[in-house]
């Protein structure tokens, strides 16, 4: 999928994460993460990121996460939302968002 | 005996804190909430947040509830289309002004049964009242379909429809109560009082609470943990009652054994209903654990 504008979901709160998501200007992912549980969890969030952006073939992302401690489900669920509202009309009617 | 359903307890669907924790409280029923408690322009967000969490955390025993949005606007079918799939919800539809909302929304959650290879008719439904209209229709509502499982009284709505507003003794909602009481029972489904908003009356809410379980409400929506143990108290027997109830049980057992028609005790006559009463505290005994932990005491 390729986004096309630029999105937010979540929010500061405590056990949630607050994801800004746009198109990258060389074509890669790029993760810019900032959490209050860093040092423990800071690799694994990561990877639940890289791997929501896998799973709908997502290569053009420049994302950058506030994170509040939420759990692996809230983060693919923001990301998810933001993935969401910055694709196109069609690609918003793609299976893998139920998956 | 229907299901326990003392008390529902709202969960906003777009805060996490709240999502992510709902299972640490003793309710009987969750439920989130997608539709007066969250924004607009956050549905999408609600609904990606319900759809992961649900699938993923456990809420053990729990019931778990989801209030849609109005089919009427397209937004509940999309809650629906995320939700259904999981096999593990039930149904809680807004607004509910007449049986074909009930039907309606069936028919839309039978599609996505099938298109999803769930057995279709599995998904429970809730039809929340909210109307006139709602409340001079409870009994064809409630007879709609198989699927329901209760139907709730929705106050906030239904003042507002009466021209009145909500009132500490809730006279405004007689009428609106007898009749969704009546229609549950005669659809043998659950009936559940709707929310008390004021969080600083706690003496209001109790009263209320009693007030409900004296016409025969099974149970009612909350809005926080601090209402959940005086409903708990309030629709639990009290340990006489169960004693009283077992010994009903008991008599009645000895009755039939000598063959005698006419049962009494302690110069009361036991008849029919009371029997049934009897049986009714001892099953809801069971369910909250009393009846165990009294035989246990009495087996020491």
């Amino acid at each position: 999928m390729k986004l096309t504008k630029r999105s937010i979901s979540g929010t500061l709160e405590s056990s949630d994460i607050m994801i800004t998501l746009e198109s990258s200007a060389d074509g890669k992912n790029h993760i810019v993460l900032n959490s209050s549980v860093e040092k423990q969890f800071g690799d694994s969030i990561r990877y639940t990121i890289n791997k929501t952006l896998t799973d709908f073939n997502i290569s053009n992302a420049y994302l950058s996460a506030i994170d509040k401690g939420a759990l692996d489900c809230i983060i693919v669920a923001r990301l998810k939302a933001a993935i969401y509202h910055s694709v196109s009309d069609e690609d918003k009617q793609s299976e893998v968002f139920k998956i | 005996m229907n299901k326990l359903r003392r008390t529902m307890l709202f969960v906003p669907g777009n805060n996490t804190s709240m999502v992510v924790n709902a299972g640490i409280y003793p309710v009987d029923s969750l439920m989130f909430d997608l539709e007066d408690s969250v924004a607009l322009d956050q549905k999408d967000n609600a609904r990606f947040v319900l759809h992961e969490a649900l699938r993923t955390i456990n809420y053990q025993y729990k019931e778990l509830i989801v209030r849609i949005n109005s089919l009427s606007n397209g937004m509940g079918q999309r809650d629906l289309d995320y939700l259904i799939p999981l096999g593990k919800v039930a149904i809680r539809l807004p607004k509910t002004d007449s049986a074909q909302d009930v039907i309606d929304c069936e028919d839309y959650i039978a599609m996505i049964e099938k298109t999803s290879g769930l057995t279709v008719g599995t998904t429970p439904m809730m039809a929340a009242v909210e109307s006139a209209n709602g409340v001079l229709n409870a009994y064809s509502i409630a007879h709609a379909s198989k699927r329901l499982i209760g139907i709730a009284l929705g106050a906030e709505d239904l003042v507002t429809d009466l021209h009145t507003k909500r009132s500490p003794g809730g006279l405004e909602l007689n009428f609106a109560r007898s009749m969704i009481l009546m229609a549950a029972r005669s659809a043998d489904i659950s009936a559940i009082d709707t929310v008390y908003t004021d969080l600083n009356n706690m003496e209001g809410f109790r009263a209320e609470v009693e007030m409900i379980k004296q016409l025969g409400f099974d149970g009612k929506s909350i809005i926080n943990p601090r209402q959940i143990q005086i409903i708990h108290d309030i629709f639990s027997p009290s340990e006489k009652e169960i004693l009283d109830a077992l010994e009903i049980v008991e008599v009645m057992k000895e009755a039939k054994k000598n063959g005698k028609g006419v049962i009494s005790l302690h110069g009361k006559m036991i008849d029919r209903p009371i029997i049934e009463r009897a049986k009714r505290v001892l099953e809801t005994a069971k369910v909250t654990g009393q009846l165990a932990r009294i035989e246990d005491e009495y087996n020491e």
